[in-house]
Formats: structure tokens, C-alpha cells, sequence
């Protein structure tokens, strides 16, 4: 039961939730709880990255020939849409801090067709596999006596861009509310701890492919 | 039913240098399993709140105790520790000239190759007092090779050897169990170490008749050695490749076991029981200095109780390379 | 008690179904985890009623092998691991802190829906069939050669470890932004400390078994080799995965629990906790020390020898902060004013099996001892005297200790002691006798057994049969309670702590006016007696 000098404060600051007591506390809060979800985030993938440095230091060489059967050019221009949405995001939580509601909404729609041009990339790349016969499993082709090792690259290619692509589809759905919540004005120089945060997260999405575009793409002597 | 076993036979050498452990550890848990007990009994009662004791001077911290508390637990496990480590370090240990048995794990049974040639299905006879070396594999999941009256435990893997070893101390039979969850049948995979003495096993190895009513050694005389020669020279024709004067297009395996070889592209490798099998069932995996990877696969030709024959025919190869 | 609290505020199944307050979301829990205990608990009465007779006569290999897999899986990951964070931890943790809720109440209720979808799974799996790999999923068996339905169980699970990770997350930004004034780390009650430091493990453990089991079902699913040598992976590689969460995971069980002791000791004592820092401290370094040793579940396993002695010695290590607990709750006791209640027969009962449980561990620490009992009775017992002994006494302790906050109920207190001393008699029966069926070298996971074994069998199923008796009474008294228990007050037990300064059960947003906290922890000095009891 709320006092009705906090029923006062509630209306004047109805981004406020209950639990908190002014917006920094909130913001600091949603702040702090983003960045530890984050480091599980990096547990997670951490297991992936941990998977393939074993199996990397096993057959080095079989890594370096897969990697040559990867589409640089396709992963070169993923790499460069992906960043170029890291700069459209942090103009999106700049103009978000400065309450300009239309910069904040085309900016984060930017950024939402750039991750959207990136997936659909990512998605004619998985296609191309497909029919070279690269997908791990009964279908997988390749002239080489080291089927097996080769198998094994696949399987972490399309397991960790999987779940990078998994990352960026959720970030998308959060990236479509914020932009939501910017159109019906409710960012202003007082709460825009939402766009900040959504920012952390489409960051680290960025940086986890920053370390998968050269242990995919990159390690075939190129 | 009342005579019911509340230790295990000591049937061992390990077994009393694990059993002193066990009873150094005992001592320690006892002791401060008793001290916490009875002090929280006794602090219960007498400064149970309808009590007249003095509670004066009470305090909520001690750092001196705090440090001394801390410090004497500390001391104990590193004792502990040190104590288990140097058992250990034994049990890991295989003496040089351990009679080497040969055991395949699969589900869900076990299969022993005696050097000699004796088979054995679920039983394992040993003479008493020689150290006796277990090479073991499996052909599906991981089991484990555990035989409590030795204290002696080891997981058998897929792909790989494990090894263990033991000396057995007395005679009898002891169980043997799996003792790493297999699968539906496997609270069945158990079997019988029997041990003898030398002169008993020795007449058991040529074939006579076995003091034990539980098995009976299926008679195949022809020695690990020999089997693995006819596979190497006639049925798989190995010879070909690895012709013994190193002119063949692979190279001479004689004297080859335990070498440290050189590999292609770098590194080395030492030749054991791991290196071998791998070369037959992956012969690219690692390619000695100098050869082609021309050497065709047997996967799928050759069954581990094949391979541990194949060993111990390159295993008998003396020489020079 | 006409004023609304916050289970009378709003009676619609909606107002529960969609609750934003942690304490509705922790009763809800409540509910779904004494499900699952009593799943789990059954499916070990099925197995020790088997384990009567050295012969199979009352389940065959399939079933028992799927009997104990439930077992460990319903209780590891459905109600010891969620347990006290979930119910306890999620009640009380703002009221503790002096706060309205917890920061994120949304991602809160989406953690119970990961758990109850989690569990729907797991259901599902044990419905179609069941699951018999044994929790621990060992690879090529639950990865290849099984035929049972692994990959819905193992979703079930990865779903679960969603609903954790984000309680864990909840209860660190709470505990770091969310004290009320004058509420300074060192001011904080043990039992907050305690999540805290559990809550570490849950983010950084967890993320690592859902990639383990996401890898199995890749395996399983697509044949990809990564734990199956046939198929050119590793077995042990799954070992290290698995156990790098599972043994941390074990501290996720005890930290809460010894939370729960930290608040209970000090109340029935009249007397602040002796050694405040060095409590708080051993909390977070089990934490840490917690993550380094998860090799010792391998010692046989064809791990080298030398990654076997870091392991060992490590282990005995991370013994040393609980070591330093027990001795420091003990002497809490010297000089105060003992008293005897339920929940203090608990906390009792607690120490003294936690100190056998954590001793069986120092042994099993020892390699060459490790050698002989592993995968024994003899590992059954120890984890039990943990598990059961410590979390599962400690739980009861805490749910009798916060029972009238939560209810605003009193539990009747004979049954209460009755039921305590029940369960401790019984649970010494149960296990005491499988350290020495381990020592003599009866395996786990077997339901046909030498005929040598059979009276210490007998034996523990008699101690399991008495044991489920003392947990049922209290299921039996505490929903009695709540309609016949008599009403409680703001404070029963006379106790320190933030919570209690609420009406029993509190208003939804727990505090009128948020607190100013002046006082340091467990201050009893001004207030030395329980009246009425």
C-alpha cells in the first residue's frame, strides 16, 4: 500500500516501476542486470569457443581446409553490415538520451534492416551448404579421408553461427519493441535505460561474431 | 543370514595400505563428527534458555580461534591429501615385469585374453603373488573394472586403453563388478576373479581341470603371440607393407614398442598399445616421418580381441627398426 | 486481520497465474517443487523396495535403470536446485533487503514458466517412457546407444537452467541495488549473503551444462562426433563438461541451505553469529573454490594422474570454508539461550550430519581411497548426507522458521518436533549402512546384488520407509495449518531481520515506507527471549 506521497511521485514518473524507488536506482539496476546476464551469455558460447579450440588443436590442418569451403565474401560483407549496425545502434541510444523521438525510431529500424540483411545472408549461406552437401550428418559430402574431422568443423560452424543467428532473431523481436516504445514517445532525458541496455546486448552479439568471422572464415591461410 | 560381511577381504597389496587410509580417516571423522555432536548437545543443555548459567562475557568473534580453526582442518587435509596422493601414485604405478591380461568390455560382458591364449568370459584367474598388468578396452560405452577385495577400480573406455594393475595376496574367489552404469543389463555384468596359487594356475593355464566349479577356461591354446602372428603374417597380410627389413612401404615394426617415433609434420609419439591401435583403425591420424598415408583402414575388419593379439605379436618383436 | 495482505489481496486464479510479487511466485513454487520431491521421493521408495531382495522381484533392469534416472533428475534439477532460492529466496530476499520486490518481477514469473515448461518436459520424457541414462548422462551411452527418450529430457532440463540462471540474475542486481538506507554489506543477514554467493554459481555454472546437453542432443540427433569416439569424439571431453557445472552445482544445493542455518542459529540462540565476516567469506569462496574442482568425480575415469592430484588437493581445499561454518555456528550456541523449536532441531540435526557428509567428502577427496568407493554405495551415502542430511533438513527448517511470515499461520509445534526427529532417525538408517555396503563394494546403480548385502539393504529400506513417513507428516500439518494453525503475529519468534517487520503474511508491496536500517545484524542483545513459547 503506497503512501500518498508516493502515489504523488508514481504519476509524475509512470515509467517508474514499483519495486524502485527513483529512475537512476531502475536504470542502474536494468544496467547491472544486463551485463550479468551478458556474462552468462559468454559462459554459453564460451562452451562452443572452448569445443572448437580442442578440436582446432587436434586437427589443425582439416580446420584450415574447411575453412577454405566457407563463402569469404559473403562473411567479409556480414562482418561489415554487423558493425555498421553497432554504429547505427549507439546513434540510436544517443538520440534516445536526447529524447528525439524520430531520430531514435528510424535509427533503430536501421539497425533492425541491417540485422534483418545480415540473417537473410547468413540464411542463402546455410542454403548453399545444403546443397554442397556440407550439413553434418547423413548427407554430408566431401572427398577427403578426413571425413570425420571435417564433419566435426561443420558441426561447430553451423552450431555456433546457429546459436549467434538464434541471438540476433531474439534481438531483432527486442529491438521491434523498443522501437515501439520510442514511437509512442516514451524515452525522454530521464528514462532511456531501454535502448541503452537492448544496446549491450545487440554490442555483444556483434563482438561474438567478431571472433567467429576468423575462426570460420579467416583460418585458411588466406 | 546373520553372517553378513561388514568389511571387505583384504586380497591385495593395496588393500591394507588403503584400508590404513580408510582408518586414519575414520579416526579424523569420528573425532570431529563426536566433538560437534557433543558439543552442540552439551551447549544445548546447558545454556538452554531455562537455565541459570553465566552468560556473561559472551562474544560473537574470535580471531585467534577463527585462525586456529582454519589452520589445524588445514593441516589435516594436506596430511590426508599427501597420504592418498602416494597410494595412489602405487596404484598408477605398473611394475615393468606385471604379467599383462588383456580385458575387452562390452555390454554386457567381460572378455579376457590370457597371454597364453586362455579366453575367459566373465571369470579372471590370476596366480597369486606376481603383479598382474589389466590392458582394457571397450567395444561400446564406458564400463569400469572394479574389484572391491583388491581396491582396485578403472573405467574401461571406447577408443582408448586403460590400464591397471594389482597383486593378489591371497587365494579365493572375489567379485568382480561393472561399476560404471553400462545400460539395461548392466547390474548383470558381474563375474569372479579366482585366484590361485602359481602352481595351480600354471596347471589351470595347460588346460587341466579347474579347482573352481564356476568356469572353465575355453581351450584355445594358441598364445596371444601366435594368433597375433597369424593375423599379422597370414590373415591380414600386414607383412606386406611392414616387411621386417624395412624395404615394405610402411615401416618395420621390429623393436618398434615403446620407441619415441618422429611424426610427419612434426612432433612425436611413443609407440604403445594407444599409438598402435590408432594406426590400424586411423592409420592417417598419425603418420610416422618419411611414409605415404597409404595404409588402408581396418575398421570394422578387426575386433578389439583381434587388436590386443596384433599387440602382443608387435609387442614380441625384438630388434632394431 | 482485515487488512488485505498479499494472499487475500486478490483471489482470481488470473491475479496468481499472472502475479508480478515474488512471494505469490515463491508459494507457486512452493507447490511445483513439493511435486516433485514427492515424485522423486516415491521413485526411491520403488527403488529401495526393490533393493529389499538380492533378486529383480518387484521391477525389472529396464525399469529400475528409469526408477533411478527419475530419481536423480527430479531431485537435482526440479527441486534441490531450485529449492530454497526458489521458495525461501525468492520470498524473502526483498523483504530482508527492506525492499517492494525484487528488481526484474516480469523476468521473475518467466522464471517460474521456464520451470514449470522445463518440467513439462521432463514429464513428458518420464510419460513416453522414461529416460535411463542416470542423471549424469554419461556419453556414448545417453548420446548414441540408448533407446529411451533422452533428448526430451535433456530439453526439459536445458529449459529448467533458463529459469535458474534468470533467478540468479534477479537475486544479484536485487542484492546490489536494492538495499534499503543504512543497509551496508556488512548489515546484511547471512541468508542474503548465502544467495548471493549461490547466485554467482547459477550464472556462470549453468550456461555450461545447457551447451553439454544441447551437444548430447546434437549427437544423438545428427550423429555429429563430439563425445562418441565411433564417431571421432570423447567421452571424457563430456565428463569435464558436465561435471565443470554438476559439482558447482552441488554448492548451488548447500550455500542456500547454510543460509537458512545462518538465520535459524541465531535466533534460537538469542545471540549474534559468531564470526560474521569469516561466514560471509567461506559463502563466497566456496563459491569460488567450488568451480575448481570438478575432476574429482573422475579420478578413474582415464584422466592423468597429475590433472587427478590438482584436483584432489584442491578438493580438500574448498572443505576448509564449510569446516570454518560449522565450528562458527557452534559456538554461536556457547553463552546463549537455547531454544529447542522445530526449526532449531533442524538447524541442530543440520550440523551434525552436514559435518559427517562433508568429513565422507574429505575422504572421497583422497585418491587412493577414491580408487576403492567410487561409484559405490559408499559416494550414495556421502551425497545423501549432504543432500538430504544438510539442504533437505536445513529446507524443512527454514519453511518451519518462516512458516508463520508466509502463512501467517503457526505450525503446531509437537508435530513439528515429532516430525523433525522422525526424519533424522530415519535418514540415519537410510544411509549410515551404504557407507559400509560402498566400503565393501556394492555399486550404485544396480538392482541385483551378492546375497552378502542384503541385511544392510534391509536395513536402509527400513530407515527409507520411516523417512518418507517424517516428511509426509510435515506436508500433512503445514496445509493443516493454514486453516486451522493459529494466527501469527508480526513476529513470533521474537527474531532480528527486516522481514519480521512486516504483519504476517505481509501486505503485497511488503513496506508501507521503505526502512532505515541503523542496527547491525542479529542484534539480540536487546531482545534475549522468545515469550510464549
Amino acid at each position: 500500500m503506497t503512501t500518498h506521497r508516493d502515489q504523488k511521485f508514481l504519476m509524475s514518473n509512470p515509467e517508474l516501476s514499483h519495486q524502485f524507488e527513483t529512475l537512476d536506482q531502475q536504470a542502474e539496476a536494468s544496467s547491472l542486470g544486463m551485463w550479468v546476464f551478458l556474462v552468462t551469455e559468454a559462459l554459453f558460447f564460451g562452451g562452443l569457443f572452448l569445443l572448437y579450440t580442442i578440436y582446432r588443436l587436434k586437427f589443425p590442418e582439416i580446420f584450415m581446409e574447411c575453412s577454405k569451403l566457407m563463402d569469404l565474401r559473403l562473411g567479409a560483407i556480414n562482418t561489415g553490415i554487423l558493425l555498421t549496425s553497432s554504429l547505427t545502434m549507439v546513434f540510436a541510444v544517443h538520440s534516445s538520451e536526447k529524447a528525439e523521438k524520430n531520430s531514435t525510431v528510424i535509427w533503430i529500424l536501421v539497425t533492425m534492416l541491417l540485422g534483418i540483411a545480415f540473417l537473410s545472408i547468413k540464411g542463402f549461406e546455410y542454403h548453399q551448404k545444403v546443397t554442397e552437401h556440407l550439413v553434418p550428418g547423413p548427407t554430408f559430402q566431401l572427398d577427403s579421408m578426413h571425413y570425420r574431422e571435417a564433419q566435426i568443423f561443420f558441426s561447430l560452424y553451423f552450431a555456433m553461427t546457429g546459436l549467434h543467428a538464434l541471438h540476433m532473431i531474439v534481438g531483432l523481436g527486442v529491438l521491434a519493441v523498443i522501437a515501439a516504445m520510442a514511437s509512442a514517445g516514451r524515452f525522454t532525458r530521464t528514462y532511456s535505460n531501454p535502448v541503452h541496455i537492448v544496446g549491450l546486448y545487440w554490442h555483444f552479439i556483434d563482438i561474438i561474431w567478431i571472433f567467429l568471422f576468423p575462426l570460420l572464415y579467416l583460418i585458411g591461410n588466406r | 543370514m546373520w553372517n553378513f560381511p561388514l568389511f571387505p577381504d583384504q586380497a591385495s597389496t593395496f588393500a591394507p595400505a588403503v584400508d590404513s587410509l580408510l582408518a586414519f580417516l575414520l579416526v579424523v571423522t569420528a573425532f570431529f563428527s563426536l566433538l560437534i555432536a557433543l558439543l552442540i548437545l552439551f551447549f544445548a543443555i546447558k545454556y538452554h534458555h531455562k537455565s541459570v548459567a553465566d552468560r556473561r562475557g559472551a562474544v560473537d568473534s574470535h580471531l585467534p580461534l577463527e585462525l586456529v580453526w582454519t589452520a589445524i582442518p588445514l593441516a589435516i587435509v594436506i596430511v590426508v591429501f599427501l597420504w592418498g596422493a602416494r597410494v595412489f601414485y602405487q596404484m598408477k604405478t605398473i611394475p615393468s615385469h606385471a604379467l599383462e591380461i588383456f580385458v575387452v568390455g562390452k555390454q554386457w560382458m567381460w572378455k579376457i585374453q590370457h597371454p597364453e591364449g586362455q579366453r575367459e568370459i566373465n571369470t579372471l584367474h590370476v596366480p597369486m603373488g606376481r603383479p598382474i598388468e589389466l590392458t582394457m578396452i571397450s567395444e561400446d560405452v564406458i564400463h569400469d573394472f572394479a574389484v572391491p577385495a583388491f581396491r582396485i577400480k578403472q573405467d574401461v573406455l571406447p577408443g582408448r586403453y586403460t590400464k591397471q594393475w594389482f597383486q593378489a595376496t591371497k587365494t579365493g574367489e572375489y567379485h568382480l563388478f561393472c561399476n560404471q552404469y553400462c545400460g539395461t543389463l548392466h547390474a548383470q555384468m558381474i563375474g569372479t576373479i579366482i585366484v590361485m596359487t602359481p602352481v595351480d594356475y600354471a596347471h589351470w593355464l595347460s588346460g587341466g581341470d579347474s579347482e573352481s566349479t564356476m568356469s572353465s577356461p575355453v581351450t584355445g591354446l594358441t598364445s596371444l603371440v601366435m594368433g597375433g602372428n597369424t593375423l599379422f603374417n597370414k590373415e591380414f597380410n600386414c607383412i606386406s607393407c611392414h616387411k621386417h627389413d624395412g624395404t615394405g612401404q610402411g615401416p618395420s615394426l621390429q623393436g618398434l614398442f615403446g620407441r619415441k617415433v618422429e611424426l610427419e609434420g612434426g612432433g612425436f609419439v611413443t609407440v604403445d598399445e594407444g599409438y598402435i591401435r590408432e594406426s590400424i583403425l586411423q592409420p592417417n591420424a598419425k603418420i610416422v616421418k618419411g611414409y605415404k598415408p597409404v595404409m588402408p583402414t581396418y575398421q570394422g575388419q578387426l575386433q578389439e580381441t583381434d587388436i590386443t593379439q596384433l599387440l602382443a605379436y608387435i609387442e614380441s618383436l625384438k630388434g632394431s627398426p | 486481520m482485515n487488512e488485505l495482505n498479499y494472499i487475500t489481496n486478490d483471489y482470481s486464479v488470473k491475479s496468481w497465474l499472472l502475479t508480478k510479487d515474488h512471494k505469490r511466485i515463491a508459494l507457486m513454487y512452493l507447490i511445483a517443487i513439493t511435486f516433485f520431491f514427492f515424485l522423486g521421493g516415491m521413485a526411491a521408495l520403488l527403488m529401495r523396495l526393490e533393493l529389499l531382495t538380492p533378486q529383480a522381484d518387484v521391477v525389472q533392469a529396464e525399469t529400475y535403470n528409469k526408477l533411478f534416472t527419475l530419481h536423480g533428475i527430479t531431485m537435482v534439477f526440479f527441486f534441490l536446485i531450485p529449492g530454497i532460492p526458489a521458495v525461501l529466496g525468492n520470498f524473502l530476499l526483498p523483504l530482508m533487503l527492506g525492499a517492494r520486490d525484487l528488481a526484474f518481477p516480469r523476468l521473475n514469473l518467466t522464471s517460474f514458466y521456464l520451470y514449470v515448461a522445463g518440467a513439462l518436459f521432463a514429464l513428458s520424457a518420464a510419460i513416453l517412457g522414461g529416460v535411463d541414462t542416470g542423471w549424469t548422462f554419461y556419453t556414448p551411452y545417453s548420446s548414441t546407444y540408448s533407446n529411451t527418450h533422452v533428448i526430451t529430457m535433456a530439453v526439459g532440463i536445458f529449459i529448467t537452467g533458463f529459469s535458474s540462471i534468470l533467478t540468479g540474475l534477479n537475486f544479484i542486481v536485487t542484492t546490489h541495488k536494492m538495499r534499503a538506507p543504512g543497509l551496508t554489506w556488512f548489515r546484511l543477514p547471512l541468508f542474503v549473503w548465502a544467495h548471493y554467493a549461490t547466485s554467482f554459481i547459477i550464472l556462470l555454472g549453468t550456461p555450461v551444462i545447457a551447451i553439454t546437453l544441447l551437444l548430447v542432443g546434437l549427437e544423438r540427433g545428427f550423429h555429429m562426433g563430439i563425445f562418441d569416439p565411433a564417431l571421432g569424439g570423447d567421452p571424457l571431453l563430456f565428463q569435464h563438461l558436465f561435471w565443470f557445472y554438476s559439482h558447482p552445482a552441488v554448492y548451488i544445493m548447500i550455500l542456500p541451505a547454510m543460509g537458512v542455518i545462518s538465520e535459524v542459529i541465531p535466533c534460537f540462540s538469542r545471540k549474534r553469529l559468531f564470526g560474521y565476516r569469516f561466514v560471509a567469506f567461506s559463502s563466497m569462496a566456496i563459491a569460488v573454490l567450488g568451480f575448481l574442482v570438478w575432476g574429482h568425480h573422475m579420478f578413474i575415469s582415464g584422466q592423468s594422474i597429475y590433472a587427478g592430484l590438482v584436483f584432489s588437493f584442491l578438493s580438500f581445499l574448498v572443505a576448509i570454508p564449510s569446516a570454518i561454518k560449522v565450528f562458527n555456528w557452534t559456538a554461536t550456541l556457547y553463552k546463549g539461550r537455547i531454544y529447542l523449536q522445530t526449526p532449531m532441531l533442524y538447524a541442530l540435526g543440520f550440523i551434525g550430519l552436514f559435518t559427517i557428509g562433508g568429513l565422507t567428502g574429505i575422504m572421497l577427496a583422497a585418491l587412493g581411497l577414491d580408487a576403492h568407493v567410487h561409484d559405490t554405495y559408499f559416494i550414495i551415502a556421502h551425497f545423501h548426507y549432504i543432500m538430504v542430511g544438510g539442504t533437505i533438513m536445513a529446507y524443512l527448517g527454514g519453511i518451519h522458521f518462516w512458516w508463520p511470515k508466509i502463512s501467517g499461520r503457526l505450525y503446531p509445534e509437537f508435530w513439528g518436533k515429532l516430525s523433525a526427529m522422525i526424519v533424522f532417525i530415519g535418514f540415519n538408517l537410510t544411509f549410515f549402512p551404504q557407507f559400509i555396503l560402498g566400503y565393501l563394494g556394492m555399486p550404485r546403480r544396480m538392482h541385483v546384488y551378492p546375497p552378502e548385502f542384503q541385511v544392510l539393504n534391509v536395513l536402509s529400506t527400513a530407515g527409507a520407509s520411516i523417512l518418507g513417513v517424517g516428511y509426509l507428516l510435515p506436508l500433512i500439518y503445514l496445509i493443516w495449518s493454514v486453516f486451522y494453525g493459529r494466527k501469527a503475529g508480526p513476529n513470533p519468534w521474537n527474531a532480528t531481520g527486516l522481514e519480521w517487520t512486516t504483519t504476517s503474511p505481509p501486505p503485497t508491496s511488503n513496506f508501507e515506507t521503505i526502512p532505515v536500517v541503523t542496527e547491525e545484524a542479529y542484534d539480540y542483545t536487546s531482545r534475549p527471549e522468545i515469550p510464549y513459547v
